[in-house]
């Protein structure tokens, strides 16, 4: 049984439009692998399609050797998913926001601690709808730490942050790496991401370039 | 099962704290049933043997006109940030989003209707002079039969473009049976009940939530999984 990802003849269309078109990749357990490509290109989609977001029309995609979709009730508590949407309630506080993701997970995470990890301490008890795009992607980031998960995607994990949020970014995804988990990481500044990741794919029009 | 028990329970507890952070909601709701049970009022002049009559009819409306927007704002705050496909991805089995949105939407509708109640009793002149126990029944079952029905539907067309439109035209037809029930139970609570008629409108309310309750938590993830 193979270990980490490997996505066999992957495809995903929306209409009649392929936004992936028969991808197929490996990455092993404790690798990161930073895809790019234009906007457009098929990264967003090729990310949902593993975070079972997204049902593949063509071919499949497998984790530790389990089929991702077919099984996405068992394999979704191992997936973390950073995505553009912050799923974030406004109306909550930062600490409020973190207690209802752990509770629903059946979590007993030291929520104060997380926060402080990413820079969020002196804004625990402050509603969300008052913290800025920087702010916002800090507690989306502590959302996704209040799990140890092995398959680990993010979509755009540097964008909106500032120099030491880059710098958090690129901690977090070391530490993944470290308990061997595999990172996905799109990007449109591979500078930025290059120094954590190990590969590089870069995607054109659905199709591997 | 204890999972489930505990996702629901964390559900409707986030539900019920955003509306508590955010009071300007349910206040808007009641507000807003308010002005009808007046303007209903107001139309009817001052006999009161026929506002006797409309009483129950007329709260039933206002809760109903009010559980659309309450039903409505429960999923656009799902929908804002995409944090219904978040909790699908957590996971969050789809039951428990149901179940736990359904009991929060049941307890803003039970929380407005009793707000009402004194207002009303004292704009038309009706006091409760029947069982109290039978009336608050009548409150906790009828919020619930438009809270169940509603929650479903309110996924349903909560990604549509006119969906505080939608909402009402596919949901109102489905509760007639469930407000016939609550309007002539309670009005006739609220008379006294004299030949003893409300517990069978009320074991006919019951029968509706059963129903759709089970159907709701059936058919709910199917729909979640579609949307």
């Amino acid at each position: 049984m193979a270990e980490g990802l490997v996505i066999d003849d992957l495809a995903r269309r929306f209409g009649g439009r392929w936004a992936v078109a028969r991808v197929s990749l490996t990455v092993p357990r404790g690798t990161v692998m930073m895809l790019t490509g234009a906007n457009g290109s098929g990264k967003t989609t090729l990310l949902r399609c593993l975070a079972t977001a997204l049902r593949p029309h063509h071919g499949r995609a497998l984790f530790d050797g389990q089929d991702l979709w077919q099984r996405r009730a068992s394999m979704r508590p191992r997936i973390a998913f950073l995505s553009h949407q912050l799923r974030l309630y406004d109306d909550l506080s930062a600490r409020d926001n973190l207690g209802v993701w752990a509770d629903l997970g059946g979590l007993r995470p030291d929520i104060s601690a997380l926060l402080t990890q990413v820079g969020l301490e002196t804004h625990r008890p402050d509603p969300v709808r008052t913290f800025s795009a920087g702010m916002r992607r800090r507690l989306s980031l502590a959302r996704m730490l209040l799990r140890q998960p092995d398959l680990v995607l993010m979509d755009e994990p540097f964008s909106a942050f500032d120099p030491p949020g880059q710098q958090l970014i690129r901690d977090v995804v070391r530490q993944a790496k470290q308990r061997g988990a595999t990172v996905v990481i799109t990007t449109h500044v591979p500078e930025i991401a290059q120094a954590v990741c190990d590969t590089r794919v870069h995607l054109d029009a659905g199709q591997i370039a | 099962m204890s999972a489930m028990l505990g996702q629901i329970a964390a559900i409707a507890r986030k539900d019920l704290l955003i509306e508590w952070r955010s009071p300007s909601r349910i206040s808007g709701l009641f507000f807003f049933s308010l002005a009808l049970l007046l303007m209903v009022a107001f139309a009817t002049g001052a006999s009161t043997s026929i506002l006797h009559k409309i009483a129950g009819g007329s709260l039933w409306l206002g809760v109903l006109l009010a559980s659309t927007r309450s039903l409505d704002l429960s999923f656009s705050i799902e929908t804002d940030q995409d944090a219904l496909e978040g909790l699908l991805l957590w996971p969050v089995d789809p039951r428990a989003i149901y179940y736990g949105k359904a009991v929060a939407n049941t307890m803003v509708l039970v929380v407005v209707a009793t707000l009402l109640t004194p207002l009303m009793i004292a704009m038309y002149d009706a006091p409760i002079r029947g069982n109290p126990a039978i009336f608050a029944g009548f409150i906790l079952f009828g919020s619930a039969a438009l809270a169940a029905p509603g929650t479903l539907y309110a996924l349903l067309t909560t990604r549509a473009r006119a969906a505080s439109v939608l909402l009402p035209v596919l949901l109102f037809p489905l509760v007639v049976p469930a407000l016939v029930a609550a309007s002539a139970g309670t009005t006739l609570v609220m008379e006294g009940d004299p030949m003893v008629q409300a517990p069978s409108w009320l074991a006919l309310l019951v029968a509706f939530d059963a129903l759709h309750w089970s159907l709701g938590g059936l058919l709910f993830g199917r729909v979640l999984e579609e949307t």
